[in-house]
Formats: C-alpha cells, sequence, structure tokens
C-alpha cells in the first residue's frame, strides 16, 4: 500500500486532481448518456401503405393485405379482450398480418418509436408508463380519429361509431376544437366502494348526508372497524370521492373552474366545506390506523379483509381485488355522500368517464387499419366480452343485456342509471398529470388525509401549485368547452 | 528504445479513446445540447430556446428539494457507511482478543460475520427495495410488528408514509445494503499492513482505539478515499434513484410532499412521465457538476501525505 508513491512523494497533484474528478464525473452520471440515448433524429416519415377500395364492409378503406402494429397496455384489463379482437379483424381481412404487442412498459417501448417516427398503427397508452397525451396532442403527433366516429357501426350501418357510444366519450377524446385525439374504451364508475354485507351487519344503509355518514363510521368504530381507508402512498385516489362530492355540494361549475386553473377555484366555500368534512373523519379516527403508510393494493386488501368500510376507488377496482375479495363480499359502489339538503346537486351525483385511452398515432403506416380495429372492438360483441371478461363495462352505450353482472358491475350500472344526468368529469388527472396526481393528490390532499395539514393549509398549498401550473408556459392548458 | 514510442502509444490507444469518445463523451455532449432545446421526448421536432430551462430550473422549488436531499445523500451516507465499515473490519480483522499466540486477530467469529455481512451485495438493489418496502408497511410489516411484539404498539410510526421520517428510512436502506462491499474492501486492506506494525504497537501497551487511528487509518487513507467517492457516487446516482423509486411514495416516487425525491428520480419524471426531456438533460447537467464539485472536494479534503511502509 503506498509504496507506488516513491517518486510522488507529494501525493495527488492539482492536475491530477482536475483530471481525476473529470473522469469520475465521466463515468458516474448514466442518466445523461442514457437520456441521449434516446436521441431524436428525424428519419422521416417512412412509407404509409397504400389505402384500400372503401366498401360497405370496409367503410374505412383499410388496404386488405397491409399489416396492423397494435401495441396494448397489459394492465388491469390484461390482454386477452383485445386478443379476442384482433382475432376478428384478422378472419375479415385474411391477408393483413397483425403483430400485437401486449406491455407494460408503454413509454420504455414506445418512446424511441415516436422520436424515430415509426409509431405503431393502434396505440393502448395506459398504465404507470402511459405517454403525456397533452404533449402528443401539442406536438401533433396523433391522427384525428373524426373518421371513424363517422363510420357506420358494425351492428348497424344505418348508426355511426359515434352514436352508439356512452354520453361524454366522444368530448373526452378532444383537446381544443373538432378533432377527436383519443377513444377512450373503458367506462369507469368512480366513487365510494363498499361490502354491502359488512354495511348490512352494521344494521346501516349507504349514508346520504355527512351526518350520516359519521354516524355509520363511529358504529363501525365501536365495532373496531375503520370508517374509511384509502392508498395512501396513492392519495390521488381520494378525489375519486371527493370531487364529485365538491361538485355536487357547489355545482359543476366549481370543477369546471377548477379544471380551468381559474385563479381561486380552490378557495370556493364548496372545496372549504367538503375539505373539512374529510378532515373530520381523519380527527375523530375514522380512517384505518397507518394508511398513510399503504399502497393501493395493501390499502384494498386491508378493506377486503373488513378493516375498514368504505374505500375511494374506481370500477377496476372488482377486477383488481378480485384475489382477496371474498365470495360473499357483496361488493358496492355509491355516489359519493353529501353534506345535507342545501347541495347544489341531488344525491346521486357521480363521477364516471373514460378510461383506457387508444390512439391512432400521425405518421402510423396503417392508420385506418388502427381505426377499423378500434371500429372491431366497438362493436356489441366485442363490449360484451369486455365487459364479461373483465367486470368492467366499455364506452360502447349499453351491451350488457343477457349477461350476469357481477355484483359490483350491477351495483355500477345501477349507479349510473341513479346519477341520470349527474355525471361529473374533473380532467385534471388527463390534462395535467404532475399536479393532479403529485402535487394536489400526495403533497396536498395526501398530507391531509395523514393528519399533518389543516384543510386550510392545503388548500392554501393547493391553489398556489394550481397558480403555478396555470403560469408554467411548458404545459399546455385546456378549457372546457 | 524512445524510437517510435508516440506512435505506439498512439497506436494501441486510438481504437478505446475512439469509443470511448463516441459512447460517453459524445453522450454528454449531445445532452448538454439538449438542454438548450424545448425537446419534448415524444417527437422528434425541437427548437432552440437558450438558456430558458435553467431559468426555469432556478425557479424550481421541486428541483432545489431534490439538490437539498442528494446533497443530503452525498454527505451523510458515505459518512455513515463508511464508518460502519471501518469499525466492522477493525473488530473482524483486528479488534479480537489476543488468544493462542496469534498478536492480532478478528473477534470471535469474525469469518462468519464478514458473510453475513456481505451477504445483502448479492441481491439485487430492486429486491432489497422491494422486501423493506414490505418491512416499513405500517400495518402488517415485520417492523411494527416487532415493536408491537416487544410492548411498543403505541409507536407505530408511518414510516415511509411519514415526511420526516421518509428520507432516514430510505438511507437505512442503501447503508444496510452497501456497507458489505466496504467491509471486504477495508478488510482486504487491512490484511497488506504488516503485522510488526500491530505487534509493535502491543508490546507498547497501545489499546484497540490507539492501533486504530495511529496504525490502521493512516495506512489505510487511500482505500478510504476511494471507498468515500465510490460511495458519494452511489448515493447521487443510480442506487438512491433505484430506492427512492421503488419504495418511496407518490405516482412514481419521491415521497409524502417530496420529502425523498432526489435528483436522478426528478430526471426520470421530467423525462419519462412528463414529456419534458430536454427540461430533463437541463437537470441531469446540474447532477453532472454536483457529482464533479463532490469528486473535487473529497479530493481536496483526503489530501494527505503518503505514508511508505
Amino acid at each position: 500500500m503506498g509504496s507506488t508513491s516513491a517518486h510522488t512523494n507529494e501525493g495527488l497533484g492539482r492536475r491530477d486532481l482536475i483530471k481525476r474528478s473529470a473522469a469520475i464525473g465521466l463515468i458516474s452520471v448514466p442518466t445523461m448518456g442514457f437520456l441521449s440515448a434516446c436521441a431524436s433524429s428525424d428519419s422521416g416519415g417512412n412509407g404509409k401503405v397504400e389505402k384500400g377500395t372503401k366498401s360497405e364492409k370496409n367503410p374505412l378503406g383499410v388496404n386488405e393485405s397491409a399489416p396492423l402494429d397494435f401495441v396494448l397496455f397489459d394492465g388491469g384489463f390484461g390482454q386477452q379482450y383485445a386478443k379476442d379482437a384482433v382475432k376478428v379483424y384478422e378472419t375479415n381481412y385474411p391477408k393483413a398480418k397483425v403483430k400485437f404487442t401486449p406491455t407494460q412498459k408503454i413509454t420504455t417501448t414506445l418512446q424511441p418509436r415516436f422520436n424515430g417516427g415509426n409509431p405503431p398503427d393502434l396505440i393502448d397508452n395506459s398504465g404507470a408508463e402511459q405517454m403525456d397525451m397533452g404533449v402528443l396532442v401539442g406536438q401533433k403527433q396523433l391522427a384525428d380519429l373524426t373518421p371513424l366516429l363517422d363510420a357506420p357501426s358494425i351492428d348497424n350501418p344505418a348508426k355511426k361509431v359515434r352514436d352508439t357510444l356512452r354520453p361524454g366519450i366522444v368530448e373526452m377524446g378532444q383537446f381544443d376544437g373538432d378533432p377527436v385525439w383519443i377513444m377512450y374504451y373503458a367506462y369507469t364508475v368512480y366513487g365510494v366502494w363498499y361490502s354491502q354485507k359488512l354495511l348490512d351487519s352494521l344494521d346501516a344503509k349507504y349514508p346520504e348526508t355527512w351526518d350520516e355518514m359519521l354516524a355509520v363510521c363511529e358504529k363501525a368504530k365501536k365495532k373496531g372497524i375503520a370508517g374509511w381507508t384509502y392508498a395512501g402512498k396513492h392519495p390521488y385516489y381520494v378525489p375519486f370521492s371527493l370531487y364529485p362530492m365538491i361538485g355536487k355540494v357547489g355545482g359543476r361549475e366549481v370543477l369546471d373552474a377548477i379544471d380551468n386553473l381559474e385563479p381561486k377555484a380552490w378557495e370556493h366555500p364548496a372545496v372549504k366545506t367538503c375539505f373539512e368534512a374529510y378532515y373530520e373523519l381523519v380527527q375523530k379516527g375514522y380512517i384505518l390506523k397507518g394508511t398513510p403508510g399503504l399502497d393501493h393494493i395493501q390499502s384494498q386488501t386491508a378493506w377486503t379483509e373488513g378493516k375498514a368500510l368504505f374505500i375511494p376507488n374506481g370500477s377496476w377496482v372488482e377486477n383488481e381485488a378480485a384475489k382477496t375479495m371474498p365470495a360473499d363480499f357483496d361488493l358496492a359502489v355509491s355516489a359519493p355522500t353529501g353534506i345535507d339538503s342545501s347541495d347544489k346537486l341531488p344525491f346521486g351525483t357521480i363521477w364516471a368517464s373514460g378510461g383506457e385511452p387508444f390512439i391512432v398515432p400521425a405518421k402510423a403506416a396503417n392508420a385506418e387499419g388502427g381505426m377499423e380495429q378500434l371500429r372491431i372492438m366497438l362493436s356489441e360483441a366485442s363490449s360484451k366480452n369486455f365487459t364479461k371478461s373483465v367486470k368492467s363495462l366499455t364506452a360502447f352505450n349499453g351491451g350488457t343485456d343477457g349477461i350476469e353482472l357481477t355484483p359490483g358491475l350491477k351495483s355500477g350500472v345501477a349507479a349510473l342509471e341513479k346519477a341520470g344526468q349527474n355525471v361529473v368529469n374533473p380532467r385534471l388527472q388527463d390534462w395535467y398529470v404532475a399536479l393532479q396526481k403529485e402535487k394536489i393528490g400526495v403533497a396536498g390532499i395526501g398530507e391531509m388525509m395523514a393528519g399533518r395539514a389543516t384543510p386550510a393549509e392545503t388548500i392554501k398549498k393547493i391553489q398556489k401549485y394550481a397558480d403555478e401550473a396555470a403560469k408554467d408556459s411548458s404545459i399546455k392548458h385546456y378549457k372546457h368547452q | 528504445m524512445q524510437h517510435g514510442k508516440y506512435r505506439f502509444i498512439v497506436g494501441f490507444l486510438a481504437a478505446p479513446l475512439a469509443l470511448y469518445a463516441l459512447f460517453v463523451i459524445w453522450p454528454f455532449v449531445q445532452s448538454i445540447y439538449y438542454s438548450f432545446t424545448d425537446w419534448t421526448g415524444l417527437s422528434p421536432e425541437f427548437g432552440m430556446v437558450g438558456f430558458d430551462n435553467y431559468s426555469r430550473m432556478l425557479d424550481d422549488e421541486v428541483f432545489w428539494k431534490s439538490l437539498q436531499h442528494s446533497l443530503t445523500f452525498a454527505v451523510v451516507l458515505p459518512l455513515v457507511t463508511v464508518g460502519l465499515a471501518l469499525f466492522f473490519a477493525f473488530m473482524l480483522n483486528v479488534g479480537g482478543r489476543r488468544r493462542k499466540g496469534a498478536a492480532i486477530a478478528g473477534v470471535r467469529g469474525s469469518s462468519f460475520y464478514k458473510i453475513v455481512y456481505f451477504f445483502p451485495q448479492v441481491l439485487s438493489i430492486a429486491i432489497v427495495a422491494l422486501l423493506f418496502q414490505f418491512a416499513y408497511n405500517p400495518n402488517s410489516g415485520a417492523i411494527n410488528s416487532v415493536l408491537k411484539g416487544v410492548g411498543l404498539g403505541s409507536v407505530q410510526p408511518d414510516w415511509l408514509g411519514d415526511p420526516d421520517l421518509a428520507l432516514i428510512c430510505v438511507m437505512v436502506v442503501l447503508v444496510w445494503s452497501t456497507v458489505g462491499f466496504f467491509v471486504v474492501l477495508f478488510s482486504a486492506g487491512m490484511a497488506s499492513i504488516p503485522r510488526d506494525f500491530y505487534e509493535a504497537a502491543l508490546l507498547d501497551g497501545a489499546n484497540r482505539f490507539t492501533t486504530f487511528f495511529k496504525i490502521t487509518l493512516p495506512l489505510l487513507w487511500d482505500t478510504v478515499q476511494s471507498g468515500w467517492i465510490y460511495m458519494g457516487i452511489l448515493a447521487l446516482g443510480a442506487e438512491s434513484f433505484a430506492v427512492v423509486q421503488i419504495m418511496t411514495v407518490g405516482p412514481s416516487g419521491g415521497g409524502p410532499d417530496y420529502s425523498t425525491i432526489v435528483l436522478p428520480l426528478y430526471v426520470y419524471q421530467k423525462a419519462f412521465r412528463d414529456g419534458q426531456a430536454a427540461y430533463a438533460t437541463t437537470i441531469g447537467v446540474a447532477l453532472l457538476l454536483l457529482t464533479l464539485a463532490f469528486a473535487a472536494v473529497v479530493m481536496k479534503l483526503g489530501r494527505r501525505e503518503r505514508l511508505e511502509f
């Protein structure tokens, strides 16, 4: 050790220092080289396939022998439903080869392809690695789906695809003006989920006012059951019941103002009232102990084990929690509890909206094929197949007749019927992902629900985040029409 | 024999240097170039925006938070890890009581401990992070269960769910998983220190402390310094990213109220979640400068006279 220093007695020289630290620096920041690995080189839009001839059977003019490249997010809904739809495409166009790629890593798989200008023809852009839709639209990377919406539907050629969809689906796929960039395939009901059996055993019914809510929670607490739990590590699940509650108490305009990032939108009295109501749950100890440290699966498991009564969630929970849910759980969903009869909208106001966004890239070689595949998926047969196998509704309106609905799905359909026109659809989570999930969700509501911030502090903090997002020129801004 | 020396050297170095330039230096140059653009990472089109990304970064609260956490990592982690590893290595190799005539020896069972310490090193950092995520589960995790078991049922922290504790929880995991490597490294260093030094010290009546500070540490200094820098770079770069991303809460990690966000994670979020690849490269440049500064400071502070033996 050290014996090699015979001729450099003064140790490390200044030059050596610089040289060595430069060398260390160069090998030490892999993130940089990593980023450049996806170096953008515009290889130019490679040849699009030729269009086929339009016919009654082929209204979009699909090239019958062109290959189709389909990338699917393989998440909560699995991949079988899409495989089944691909089979139909292959039957209709026997000369076409379909390359079907299910993956959980949407961004990792597709970012380089977008940068290289050779994206696939159809993408289910979903999951934790979802690509930012706002950016994709802003950079003109998506194809307008209007031809698909105006094409005749598979089941009834007299009807356009557009007219077979649930209300709100088409609008959700628009950003500014007419073009429709996204086709949401699943239809999600958000709200308060519970076990009807557990609620019955408490001799209670679902509370419609906040006083009733507190009473039910107190009753449960006496039996050693917590009133609520939620995905503590992902507190942006709380808005699934909190936002529609704000809409119910203060009216739709409050939610629209929030989505539009209007100044002082969060300072509306309805927001304050609802935040205080939820904070009361915290203060009275109605939240399952340890909840802030649980992730979504852990909290759902605690809930299916009967440790907590209510959980804010979306309709995918029936499929996702199926493994731990007892057979006699009797899953039910309800629209959020309001404050009292002075609320602007009636009890039953619920958040429902499209899920599983499908997109066709602007530079896709076979865009018509991608849209045709979507048209097949929006047929009654494919929609029924989806609902039956993954317990969720689709964008196709109806298609639930003649199949036996699971308890959660049945309850979701009932909740939608009860809601009627009172369906709200807050857009923060698809317009401003970082703001909704990380800032409002984790840093704002998450801290309040963990009891570490008061409603007043939280509102101030969230308003500041919203103002920053409104000013931030690197984000594209949207408004309700 | 000097004839053609340079041609010889150049001939041998050209290929590796070219590879190095292509795969290491060029990406850096490119990244720095991209930090002056508005590239989203989702399309091939971009334009130059000058210093916009940099001025935005200086106003970005989350950037300052992640910088602060990364700095904490770079200062605290090497200190704790290297300190612990030195202590363990000393006890394993020198710290034992004399028995059976051996002048220096480790504590009883030291060969067993060596394996135990090194064991976490064979696990992938992703597995370590997952294991600890389960252990930290406030509801049914091992740590809170142990607390309950020993009668501390009233002390049930939320661990990773608590902004005051989350950062410490993450650091503990990193120490746990890396300390074994340094124990082995320092043990190897200590093995090359001549035994007569220790025997002489013992004859002079030196105790363990004096032996450690007067003999072991000075003779081990070069190894300690390298270990220090290596640990600091781990703490600034890949390891901290993996642990924070996997273990802590939030849409893609970062802890409650940004309590555990670190620079590499922020780069990742901006590039692959928010579609702001150019801004991400800007933060990457900041991380590069920080790493360079760290290495320079450690080298400067660690400068000492070399000892010969």
